[in-house]
């Protein structure tokens, strides 16, 4: 589904990725960890092309995207939840769902869509005419998601989802990316809450100073904690 | 002051507010462009003057205002189009200098060229005969071209209203004011929620040229003193916000209208100290938040 290969990026003069190769597999949920200022969300950033200067390859479900502008990676099926939510200040929180849909081909169904993410979500059902930037920041995080999920993207990269949210909310949304593995969309996961996501995920790549130092089965990984010490822990 | 009586005072407001019709309109396109391309538009008044000229031009050639009042914004907006197209979007992410720089020149081109083609000394535009006298209109007769200036400013209003708050492409506007990233991320391309706004605004300072030229006459130099005013009207409604721009458009009108039959010589500069009076109160203007419509 995506393969990266010898992926560098810059921010302005600063060479943040150094040769970074990932692949995920169809239906996978991939787990990227390491420490703040690893180069894990600049390589979110680069694969959705959000980030000016960048150099190797990024092939996405048979397209090479590499150099490609973000809406047309949206529109081979991409989606992408930053790390900050950014919901759309001033916009109810339908209208952001509605942005969401809104420049697919499948805008037709744009009403039977909010109710089946609502049905998914229901925290955001009762809360459709509210303003999106009144919403908890559980809250906001689903709300970003179910907005990613309304184009039915093929593959979705999440940035620190759990950030800053009760763990009763981790738990319910972790829940449902087991839900959107099950109807076939591919996780490319950004976490720190390491235990929770290997749980959930296939494979795990770690990742230090900008470039891959492991990778390995979720599996392998949970039963080797000195690799979980030596670039996790803080 | 004993001479002026309380059916004076509400036709002066009645004429305020149609002298603020037109500075709504300016207002509208500079916040919306603004709003979204962060571009102050120092062309403005040279897209003002052309739209007039535009006008003049066409009513000339059909003979008919109301085809002329219809072709002008289209024409005026084509050329907002080409310029976002050609000359603003290679300035875009370089500061907000560039593009400042670029249309202040780009006005003096405007206004070179229309010298050229139509000459220096100024021209009349008759106001079509099926808009001329006055009416009564409860308080005293009040000019038919002014009510009309009223009554198209008020629909203009209502059908932006309409497209950014109802349609489709205006929750897209009202993302990409706040989160132009985000919109991207969603599939759309920016660039041509850029390209649209740009060829309104202009579009609707076309239209207000040729609204304004029966009242005044046209001359090349005619934007110059209404960028300026258009430019506190901004300022006063709060830059970016659209209903800021529609209440401080009719407050300036109405401020304006009413030192004239007061102190008609304190006119020109009662707008200034207006504007000076909203900053010490409210420096972001009366709705104003910073880079965003509202």
């Amino acid at each position: 589904m995506l393969t990266i290969d010898n992926l560098s990026a810059w921010y302005r003069h600063s060479h943040i990725l150094q040769g970074v190769s990932i692949e995920v597999k169809r239906g996978e949920i991939v787990t990227l960890i390491g420490r703040n200022g690893a180069g894990k969300t600049t390589t979110l950033k680069t694969i959705m092309g959000l980030v000016a200067k960048s150099t190797g390859a990024i092939s996405f479900d048979g397209h090479s995207i590499l150099g490609r502008p973000a809406h047309e990676r949206f529109h081979l099926g991409l989606a992408y939840v930053p790390e900050d939510r950014r919901i759309v200040p001033g916009l109810t929180v339908e209208e952001n769902l509605r942005l969401g849909i809104i420049a697919s081909a499948s805008r037709a169904n744009e009403t039977q869509m909010i109710e089946r993410i609502a049905e998914t979500f229901p925290r955001l059902k009762q809360r459709l005419p509210q303003q999106g930037s009144t919403l908890s920041g559980g809250e906001q995080q689903m709300l970003a998601i179910a907005r990613a999920m309304m184009a039915e993207p093929k593959m979705i990269l999440l940035d620190e989802p759990s950030e800053g949210i009760m763990p009763i909310l981790v738990e319910e949304m972790f829940a449902q990316f087991r839900t959107m593995k099950a109807q076939g969309t591919t996780i490319l996961l950004v976490e720190q809450n390491v235990e929770l996501a290997l749980s959930l995920s296939d494979r795990v790549y770690v990742m230090d100073q900008g470039v891959i130092v492991h990778q390995d089965s979720a599996a392998a990984l949970i039963a080797n904690p000195e690799i979980q010490e030596r670039y996790c822990s803080v | 002051m004993s001479g002026i009586g309380l059916e004076l005072l509400a036709l002066q407001l009645v004429t305020g507010v149609a002298l603020g019709a037109i500075y709504v309109l300016l207002a509208l396109g500079l916040s919306l462009i603004f709003g979204l391309l962060n571009v102050v538009n120092f062309a403005h008044g040279a897209f003002f003057m052309v739209g007039a000229y535009v006008g003049v031009f066409l009513f000339g050639l059909t003979g008919n205002f109301w085809v002329s009042l219809v072709l002008t914004p289209l024409g005026v907006g084509a050329i907002g189009l080409a310029v976002e197209r050609v000359l603003l979007r290679p300035l875009y992410g370089r500061g907000i200098d560039y593009p400042l720089l670029l249309t202040f020149g780009l006005s003096y081109v405007f206004i070179e060229t229309i010298r050229i083609l139509f000459g220096l000394t100024g021209m009349r535009f008759p106001t079509p005969p099926e808009l001329r006298g006055a009416v009564n209109i409860g308080i005293g007769f009040f000019p038919l071209y002014r009510l009309f200036l009223i009554g198209i400013t008020a629909v203009i209003v209502f059908a932006l209203w309409y497209f950014i708050e109802r349609t489709r492409y205006g929750l897209i506007i009202r993302a990409g004011a706040r989160d132009p990233e985000i919109v991207r991320v969603l599939g759309i391309d920016v660039s041509k929620i850029w390209l649209l706004v740009f060829g309104i605004g202009t579009g609707i300072a076309g239209l207000s040229g040729v609204l304004a030229a029966p009242l005044q006459g046209i001359t090349p130099e005619m934007g110059v003193p209404v960028l300026a005013e258009a430019f506190v009207v901004t300022v006063v409604g709060g830059m970016g916000s659209l209903a800021g721009a529609v209440i401080a458009g009719l407050l300036v009108g109405i401020v304006v209208s009413m030192t004239s039959l007061f102190a008609p010589e304190m006119a020109k500069v009662s707008i200034f100290i207006l504007m000076a009076l909203v900053l010490l109160v409210r420096p972001r203007g009366l709705l104003g938040r910073a880079g965003a419509l509202g």
